[in-house]
């Protein structure tokens, strides 16, 4: 794993009016690596990703990439930086097909005109290097499962090649073969070198996908975890407040001592 | 199609999800996916593709194509002088007016939207162009262009109001209709109807037609050799590539059919007077505003809107901008359908733009098959609908029956043709295809 991380939050912190969303909170994210942030409602989760996806500037502290520090103020410089986020409601057209919606907003033109097949070469190459199965790249969005939008929306984040991705609940309200689908799909994004920003609340997926765990109470940080050594009882008391931050990450690490 | 690489990630997904729920994990666990819609090459795999789509309720063109000859079939057989070519011919050039709107209807109807200024604004068009032209003694031409301009200026207002101010498109477009018909009188004074000239360019647009046998078959010539070169050479492009391509048999099957409908209009148009002027203008039309919708990232856009607007908006579409754009659309296309019916009469009235034009127009599009939800139609349904529509009005009237019943019986093919668009969207649902 490189030594300087793609994303680093600073002591970042954000205030709507007079709440205090965000206080101080740390957090790194690795190439090739899944990062799961867990909270319960209100933690801040969502505020984080927003900020880093510029869609709520920060107000304190610093976002380095790749060890520089960078200002993020509206969407495009996160896009520009090379972050790309999946919110929970995907944003696909359901009546265009997959072609169209991966390219949707860049298409390819040739003369002036759609260029239809280059686009759809290209769709199949990623789908193909994604292993996502999907009928047809042909048919409407309307015609796919849930899970199978997810990972339409997913594949469509990777066309301009992020660094970051940050999924938004991207297995809430799926069903089991399809959660699956979109595990397998964050595990590819993985290997090929991204870095995975992973919100969920599904504490098996986290164990399932996840390398850290970085925990939001009160939109501070609770504490991050290495998700080998760390029970989901000790995740879930971190979530919910009922260990002291310090005593759990002393617990993961003689547990973690014990099972070597 | 990826079929083959199933097995890896059914063998992952079925470790993960044990945690939770083994049994179900157990089941996940398929070979093959059922419900993927593996397509045969050749032709058996067109015509298994084709019996698929018709049990999906993916009718496409085919409710109103059967529903087309049904009414030719009923009215031939009421009145021998339905089916001649005179009859034809005056129907091709009387629908064209009516199919020019609904062109503009299709654009905003594919938004999810409503543009019910497009007759007045039609009439505005002919009133504007008989003034400038006949009062004022300005170039026909140029009297022309602003006609038109005229309509793409009244579009472009309402789609200002509707996507700049937000107030609804279904509002902005009733006040534009009672506002536009006030200002066509307005414009056409207290005289009231204005003739125009019957040698000039507007009286030519559905007067004139191609004397010459060679202008009608040399046009279905055309259209069949264009069609086939295109669908084989995209095909090459797609199999050189690597990506589905359709079967040459397909292609083949297809432009013969087109070949068929082209020779047979040529035929038909050539035992009357010839190609009419009107028919190939409108003809040309839906072959630009086809490919602009389907073709350039501009009508990627107008669908995306009618799918969602917000996919759109994050997609980094301008939704202000092509929102007025297709109401600006929709104003020019009422402005040039208003020019062919004030050609058709001969004159300017004030009765232009009103009674049933703005109906039949909508009706046109709809009954063509553009849905009214928006995201789905092509302007080829304007084509179809405005068919059904004016063989309709043309052979009740052959049949001496007087307008009250020709509304009844209109609305009535349109209340049948929302009824099977509703019911095959429902089929469509419970097929997994819409």
């Amino acid at each position: 794993m490189s030594a300087t991380p793609v994303l680093a939050l600073r002591g970042v912190s954000k205030r709507f009016g007079a709440v205090q969303a965000l206080t101080e909170v740390e957090l790194e994210v690795h190439a090739g690596e899944v990062v799961a942030l867990v909270g319960d409602n209100g933690a801040g989760k969502s505020t984080l990703v927003k900020t880093i996806a510029g869609v709520h500037p920060i107000d304190e502290g610093a976002i380095e990439w790749d060890g520089k520090t960078v200002s993020i103020s509206k969407p495009n410089d996160a896009q520009n930086l090379g972050i790309a986020t999946v919110y929970q409601d995907l944003a696909l057209c359901d009546n265009i097909d997959v072609v169209g919606n991966l390219y949707l907003g860049r298409e390819i033109r040739k003369r002036g005109v759609l260029d239809e097949v280059e686009m759809e070469r290209r769709s199949r190459e990623l789908l193909d290097t994604l292993s996502i199965r999907i009928p047809s790249v042909r048919i409407p969005i309307a015609s796919l499962s849930g899970g199978q939008r997810q990972v339409v929306a997913i594949a469509r984040s990777m066309l301009g090649e992020p660094k970051l991705v940050i999924l938004d609940e991207p297995t809430a309200a799926l069903g089991v073969e399809q959660t699956a689908q979109v595990l397998d799909l964050v595990e590819r994004l993985r290997e090929r070198g991204h870095a995975v920003i992973l919100i969920s609340h599904n504490m098996a997926d986290v164990k399932a996908v996840a390398d850290k765990v970085a925990v939001l109470r009160l939109g501070r940080n609770n504490g991050t975890f290495e998700v080998k050594t760390t029970s989901q009882e000790e995740i879930i008391s971190a979530i919910t407040g009922a260990t002291e931050n310090a005593v759990t990450r002393r617990a993961a690490r003689t547990t973690g001592e014990i099972k070597k | 199609m990826s079929i083959d690489k199933t097995s890896t990630p059914a063998e992952n997904s079925a470790d993960q999800v044990a945690v939770e729920n083994p049994d179900a994990a157990a089941a996940a666990v398929t070979a093959v996916d059922p419900r993927l819609l593996v397509r045969e090459q050749g032709l058996a795999g067109y015509i298994g593709e084709f019996k698929r789509k018709m049990k999906a309720g993916d009718l496409g063109s085919l409710p109103v194509v059967v529903g087309l000859l049904i009414i030719w079939a009923i009215f031939a057989s009421l009145n021998s002088n339905f089916l001649t070519a005179g009859n034809f011919s005056d129907m091709s050039v009387a629908m064209v007016g009516t199919g020019m709107i609904a062109v503009g209807i299709v654009f905003v109807l594919l938004l999810g939207e409503i543009d019910l200024s497009v007759g007045s604004v039609s009439g505005v068009a002919g009133a504007a162009f008989a003034v400038l032209s006949v009062t004022h003694g300005m170039n026909e031409w140029l009297a022309m262009l602003l006609a038109v301009l005229t309509g793409t200026v009244a579009g472009a207002i309402h789609g200002f109001f509707f996507a700049r101010i937000g107030v609804p498109a279904f509002a902005v477009t009733l006040a534009g209709l009672l506002f536009w018909n006030g200002f066509m009188l307005q414009v056409l004074g207290a005289n009231g109807t204005i003739n125009i000239d019957p040698e000039g360019v507007v009286a030519k647009l559905t007067g004139y037609f191609f004397a010459d046998v060679a202008a009608a078959y040399g046009l279905a010539v055309v259209a069949v050799v264009g069609y086939f070169l295109n669908a084989y050479f995209d095909n090459r492009r797609r199999a050189a590539v690597g990506i589905p391509s359709r079967p040459l048999s397909e292609i083949i099957v297809r432009t013969v059919l087109l070949a068929v409908v082209a020779f047979a209009v040529a035929i038909v148009f050539n035992q009357y007077k010839g190609l009419p002027l009107a028919v190939l203008i409108f003809v040309v039309v839906l072959l630009v505003t086809d490919f602009v919708l389907r073709r350039t990232a501009y009508g990627r856009k107008v669908f995306a809107l009618g799918g969602s607007v917000e996919a759109s908006r994050r997609a980094g579409i301008n939704v202000t901008a092509v929102r007025i754009s297709v109401f600006a659309i929709s104003g020019t296309f009422a402005a040039i359908g208003g020019l062919f019916i004030t050609s058709k009469i001969a004159s300017a009235n004030q009765g232009a733009g009103a009674g049933d034009l703005l109906m039949n127009a909508i009706a046109a599009a709809v009954i063509g098959g553009t849905s009214l939800f928006g995201g789905r139609g092509r302007t080829w349904n304007a084509l179809l609908g405005v068919l059904v529509i004016i063989s309709i009005q043309y052979g009740l009237a052959l049949q001496g029956v007087a307008s009250p019943v020709q509304y009844m019986i209109t609305g009535g093919v349109l209340l049948v043709t929302v009824v099977i668009d509703a019911i095959t969207r429902k089929t469509q649902k419970t097929a997994g295809r819409a």
